[in-house]
């Protein structure tokens, strides 16, 4: 019975997320109308069959627009979650394995890092690269999220370095890459995936939040924070936009959250 | 009291430590101050000049003593955009930004804790499982969209407060209306999850056998939470509350736009796009202390309720 129901969370979530994920690629190949042309209907339709989510005020389709938007922001938050767990992965690893003086050094200058709220160090990073250009975005979000990655692998690695599989594997000669990638490796994904789905979920939060601000992705390129901002300034005559994209992102976030909630439990463990 | 010497100890070095990372990272990339002032036409002879007068050529670790020392008496020295000390700018949006922290926190704090304890009490089944399915979806909440949720629910259809029309805190209970959606949107995400750490806290204390043997021995069951359960249950809590700043903080950088609400994140926003490193510098290290701040009080809380740690164990 307990298994059920922890299969539930992992299913829903997995639903969920591959519905939205579905629409996503579908938008990077097509959408239902361009998403940047105007006048594709009237101005400020209301959702209809014709206009899943209606229009804006240039009569742009809203629900295309989504489809474009949430590809940026999905893009950018893998780029991001790809750039954070490899390198904090590899960090995690070797400072974990070797120990050390580098290890104390990097655990420290992590804890002081944690002082800094991670969107606020994306920001100054981007204020250092320059605002506006989706590239920086990405490497900014992606340094920022590596001590996180780094942090958890950690503690992971150096908690299986005395295992007996890895001393055994070490008496039989087995280079530390070897041990590292092969042997450790897989026994950490227990922590590993549970901290992706978490790291996903803060990228989108943290690319949306910068683009809603202005300094995240600009136009022409539209991403779920920027068209938000849009948004906003017509919540009175167009409330579906707003919440369209809005429930989307929500969406989007609270399925990969059902995933990592799944992963993150034990067998047996009750609601 | 040797231990709270010791955390503020450790404190001063962190904000030493973190404002110099700071003041190097903002070194090597605002060029030269000298330029930005001046602009690109200055002749070469003028830019020299105040070079010398700004002392920009002194060796690094002298201009950051000499910053360090103007941040301590409170000159963060010029902005490059207002023309104007960037410590008189940032003054009055610092108490704004303060109170809305403090009040996000509070919020936080007050609903998550009962709730945390409610929840753990009751466990399994159909709660369990509407429990953690709400608990994910409110976590997916972003702050900034409950805030455009918010803001047009209660001010443009209920005319409950006017978005973007923040009337400075000398106006407390319009200011405070202001603050308060605010601090609830940045507080959702936030509460959903304080109240599921706490839960599980409290439940996999209760599981160990001290609480049986308690128990056990005819002790009321509430009791044995109060006195004993949540003690144990806290520490973690409160130092995850003290994390929690750092979110706040990163909440209340986009709310603040959201609502209009002029403290230092709009102000970052605005100096970001302008690059007026000065300004974005003093509100970096800033919003870094006051974060940093936040995680040694809590571990001198987690002090109090745990005088275990002052010996150096780990909870």
């Amino acid at each position: 019975m307990k298994k059920t129901s922890m299969n539930g969370y992992l299913a829903a979530g997995l639903i969920l997320t591959g519905v939205l994920v579905l629409l996503i690629v579908a938008g990077y190949f097509w959408t239902p109308y361009d998403p940047n042309a105007m006048s594709v209907g009237p101005k400020f339709a209301k959702p209809s069959l014709q206009y899943l989510l209606g229009t804006d005020n240039f009569g742009r389709d809203i629900f295309s627009r989504v489809m474009k938007g949430a590809g940026t922001t999905f893009a950018i938050a893998v780029a991001t979650v790809v750039i954070g767990a490899v390198f904090g992965t590899l960090l995690g690893a070797l400072t974990g394995y070797f120990g050390g003086l580098a290890d104390a050094v990097l655990m420290r200058l992590g804890d002081i890092l944690t002082a800094f709220p991670s969107i606020l160090l994306a920001m100054v990073i981007i204020s250092i690269m320059g605002p506006g250009k989706t590239v920086n975005v990405v490497l900014a979000l992606g340094l920022v999220f590596i001590p996180s990655f780094a942090r958890v692998t950690r503690t992971a690695y150096a908690g299986l370095r005395d295992a007996n599989y890895v001393k055994s594997a070490r008496l039989m000669g087995a280079s530390s890459a070897r041990i590292l990638w092969v042997h450790i490796l897989p026994n950490i994904m227990q922590v590993l995936l549970p901290a992706i789905t978490i790291g996903f979920n803060n990228a989108v939060l943290a690319e949306a939040s910068m683009s809603y601000l202005g300094i995240g992705v600009t136009p022409p390129d539209a991403s779920m924070g920027y068209m938000l901002s849009e948004a906003q300034g017509m919540f009175g005559a167009a409330p579906w936009y707003a919440l369209g994209t809005g429930f989307f992102m929500v969406l989007l976030i609270f399925g990969v959250g059902l995933i990592g909630e799944s992963l993150q439990r034990r067998d047996g463990e009750v609601d | 009291m040797k231990y709270a010497a010791k955390r503020i100890a450790t404190l001063l070095v962190t904000m030493v430590v973190v404002s110099f990372l700071a003041f190097v990272a903002f070194d090597l990339i605002s060029g030269d101050p000298a330029e930005m002032m001046l602009g690109t036409e200055a002749t070469p002879e003028a830019l020299a000049a105040l070079r010398e007068e700004m002392g920009l050529n002194r060796p690094l670790v002298v201009r950051y003593g000499d910053w360090l020392l103007g941040f301590v008496t409170g000159d963060l020295g010029m902005s490059y955009d207002y023309y104007q000390p960037v410590g008189e700018l940032l003054a009055p949006k610092i108490l704004v930004t303060l109170c809305l922290s403090l009040l996000s926190f509070v919020i936080i704090t007050v609903i998550s804790i009962p709730l945390g304890i409610w929840s753990a009490q009751r466990s399994g089944g159909l709660f369990g499982a509407v429990h953690t399915t709400g608990n994910q979806l409110f976590m997916a909440i972003p702050p900034f969209f409950t805030g455009m949720i918010l803001s047009w629910v209660f001010g443009t259809i209920l005319h409950w407060f006017t978005p973007g029309a923040f009337p400075g805190l000398t106006n407390v209970p319009v200011a405070l209306k202001h603050l308060l959606f605010a601090s609830v949107a940045i507080a959702i995400p936030r509460i959903a999850m304080t109240g599921r750490m706490l839960r599980s806290t409290i439940r996999s204390e209760q599981r160990k056998s001290y609480v049986r043997t308690a128990i056990s021995r005819g002790n009321d069951r509430g009791a044995v939470l109060r006195r004993h359960v949540l003690k144990n249950a806290l520490v973690p809590v409160v130092t995850f509350l003290a994390q929690t700043m750092a979110e706040i903080v990163a909440g209340g950088i986009v709310v603040e736009q959201v609502f209009g609400i002029p403290g230092l994140g709009r102000m970052l926003v605005v100096s970001i796009a302008n690059r007026d490193y000065p300004v974005v510098q003093a509100i970096v290290v800033i919003l870094a202390f006051w974060v940093v701040l936040a995680g040694t009080v809590a571990d001198l809380v987690n002090a109090r309720i745990d005088p275990r740690l002052q010996l150096g164990g780990d909870a």
